[in-house]
């Protein structure tokens, strides 16, 4: 039996060591780990805790990524409670993993720190990595701050395990300005985590010598579309219980989770949609500008980033007259993917609001509330104009020629 | 007059990031007179370098460098070398970069036998991502994922280049900088897959929770356990474990390089010779 920890009311933990102690509550069996930065101390801790007894589970070092994922959907596979974190070079090395922990729908845990993604080679954070996993069939979840990165880990487990669900979950955190940042957090005691997590229930376990089982199984023609649309629709499917989880863990806490995050969205006339610690940052903006200006600037984030919340989407913008959608992530010859899901929500609305998009952060550019300020006002000024009055897709940050690309077509 | 390394730096990149008494500056210097004393000019040389501390010389060396991803200098410097059969094509790497993450293109490069020069700085950790097991961990070490000490066996990663069919390997350390120059002098001029194992020094993130917390302490405990093959040899059987041999302790100057072999695919493709059959190898099977 695994030692428990005396936790104080607030903890003083950055994102990572919120992310450790979310995968030492829920006693996972196997971590199989290899160290990438920013993400090492989520293992490392984990390491820790296991070699002083205060987890049952194994810790398990490979030779790179792609066997840690592959070492865990094992895990998982064989019917234990698993976990692993990563982040960039390593999240890309594990994809090819990812769609196998998805198509033979084992429900594990990977925490990523996000980081930009090389070449040029870069540690610092952006959402490129997240964004490589959005087709992986993962449910992916994106915490602001390392509250909710402990937060969301415990959830995690309760969703992805669930046995309407049995999908694998992603829980972001930004690199650096999250995974490194010590901050205040509230943490469950062991016991009420544990109690919330619940035990791990296998299904078709591969350690069942009674009852043998093939994961991953050949199809071709015959049966891989309707495995996909199962797939698919059971990852659709999952955002009930994602809410079920989020209103039982908010009985619990206190704390309250929406699959989509609303600031000030009551009255909003603009409002940024953004990802990550961006949204705090917007946060701030949205109410400095309501008070030095009067500008109704709100702010939606999309907790859950897949399943994408269409419908919660379109109901926090359902009332706004202009969108800065804002994507840390170069798009390489296309326009930002959060706008581009963003835009097509919007349009099959009565209310089609002016959307623009910002690339913006790459390879942890800094973005100030300055930044925020001015992107709002520059919504402020196509909602009055009534219709877009710069480019649709801007670089926000970037030294140089200021960038831009398409104008609005007006007949 | 002493000699001059800063035609060969990118001087504007200077001082690195290696801390301080690392053994990488020692190995960068060593390769830089290495590649003057051959008279190879930096336009014909590639340098390809992976991840971790290794991974800078790419940024340092004034030559044509590629930063790679993790494990895959060999593999990006294979096709490097496929196109430019006629320039010297080197990768640095570290022990976890060419043995863990990368084995599988270290193996197939050595059984190639592609004329590239591989130099795996093995400091026996992951040192950038602070203290790791790596591959070449010695059993019983501590390291930051077995803090009770390191349970797993460890590549001999010389045998391990011989047995995969590297044609030339060699082992040397950084306490030994002029026998190191001359290795690599060796392993560069040589005609096939050139492995070289340089022992180096991490006291920051291996020596100081091994209880060699100075550069100086971490380097007389690789001089420790290392001594040059002749000596080696003697050596008894039962004794031979503790020690790992330093020098050339491969080379096969007539194994088949795999440029020249992909040329005679071309000629038979090409109809200047004949089909490619067993009786044009030595080796059989």
């Amino acid at each position: 039996m695994a030692e428990k920890m005396q936790l104080n009311e607030v903890e003083v933990w950055d994102g990572n060591l919120a992310a450790a102690q979310a995968l030492r509550q829920a006693q996972v069996d196997v971590v199989a780990a290899y160290p990438i930065t920013p993400s090492t101390p989520i293992v490392e801790n984990y390491g820790y805790f296991v070699a002083n007894g205060y987890v049952d589970g194994e810790y398990v070092m490979v030779e790179s990524e792609h066997a840690a994922m592959s070492a865990c959907v094992g895990a998982a596979a064989a019917g234990g409670r698993v976990a692993t974190a990563t982040s960039s070079q390593g999240f890309m090395l594990m994809i090819e993993v990812l769609y196998q922990a998805s198509g033979m729908r084992v429900p594990l845990v990977l925490t990523v720190a996000n980081r930009a993604v090389a070449s040029p080679l870069n540690v610092r954070g952006d959402h490129g990595d997240m964004y490589a996993g959005r087709d992986s069939g993962w449910v992916q979840m994106d915490a602001f701050n390392a509250q909710e990165a402990y937060d969301l880990t415990l959830c995690a487990f309760k969703i992805g395990e669930d046995m309407r669900v049995r999908l694998p979950v992603m829980v972001h955190q930004d690199g650096f300005l999250t995974s490194h940042t010590a901050q205040n957090v509230h943490p469950l005691q062991d016991d009420e985590a544990y109690k919330f997590v619940g035990d791990y229930k296998p299904y078709e376990e591969m350690l069942d010598f009674s009852k043998p089982v093939t994961y991953g199984a050949q199809t071709e023609e015959d049966w891989h579309f309707e495995h996909k649309a199962r797939q698919h629709k059971a990852l659709f499917d999952s955002a009930a219980v994602i809410d079920e989880v989020f209103e039982e863990f908010k009985k619990l806490t206190g704390r309250e989770y929406k699959r989509v995050e609303s600031y000030m969205m009551e009255d909003a006339e603009v409002a940024i949609v953004a990802l990550g610690t961006t949204v705090e940052t917007a946060r701030v903006a949205a109410e400095e500008l309501r008070k030095e200006e009067g500008i109704k600037a709100g702010v939606v984030a999309p907790r859950v980033f897949r399943p994408f919340p269409f419908n919660e989407i379109r109901d926090a913008l359902a009332n706004v007259k202009a969108v800065a959608v804002l994507d840390r992530s170069a798009p390489m010859g296309a326009m930002g993917a959060l706008f581009n899901e963003i835009s097509a929500a919007m349009y099959t609305t009565p209310n089609r609001p002016l959307i623009t998009n910002f690339i913006y952060g790459l390879g942890g550019r800094d973005f100030p509330v300055s930044e925020a300020k001015r992107i709002f006002k520059e919504q402020k000024a196509h909602a009055d104009a009534g219709y877009i009055t710069t480019p649709i897709q801007q670089f926000s940050g970037v030294r140089g020629p200021k960038l831009g690309f398409f104008e609005t077509k007006r007949s | 007059m002493a000699f001059n390394y800063d035609e060969y730096l990118r001087t504007n990149k200077m001082p690195t990031l290696w801390c301080w008494g690392c053994g990488d500056g020692v190995i960068l210097k060593a390769f830089i007179r290495a590649i003057d004393k051959l008279g190879i000019k930096k336009d014909d040389l590639a340098v390809v370098s992976g991840i971790g501390c290794s991974g800078r010389f790419g940024s340092y060396i004034d030559a044509n460098t590629v930063h790679t991803t993790h494990g895959r200098t060999v593999a990006y410097a294979t096709g490097i070398k496929m196109v430019h059969p006629d320039k010297t094509v080197v990768c640095v790497a570290g022990d976890g970069d060419a043995l863990a993450i990368g084995g599988n293109h270290t193996i197939h490069g050595c059984r190639r036998n592609i004329d590239i020069t591989l130099i795996v700085i093995n400091n026996f950790i992951y040192g950038l991502t602070n203290s790791q097991t790596s591959p070449t961990t010695p059993r019983g070490f501590w390291t930051v994922s077995q803090k009770v000490g390191n349970i797993d066996p460890t590549f001999d990663a010389c045998k391990l280049a011989e047995a995969a069919g590297a044609s030339f390997v060699a082992r040397e350390k950084v306490t030994e900088p002029k026998k190191l120059e001359k290795v690599l002098r060796e392993a560069i001029a040589h005609k096939g897959f050139s492995f070289v194992d340089v022992l180096s020094n991490c006291h920051i993130n291996m020596g100081r929770k091994n209880k060699m917390a100075t550069a100086m302490e971490n380097l007389d405990w690789i001089d420790s356990i290392t001594m040059p093959k002749k000596k080696w040899d003697a050596l008894p059987e039962e004794e031979k474990i503790n020690y790992l041999p330093t020098g050339i302790l491969k080379q096969d100057k007539d194994a088949l390089e795999y440029t020249e072999a992909y040329q005679m695919v071309k000629d038979a493709h090409q109809g200047k010779r004949g089909k490619i059959t067993p009786d044009d190898f030595k080796k059989k099977i």
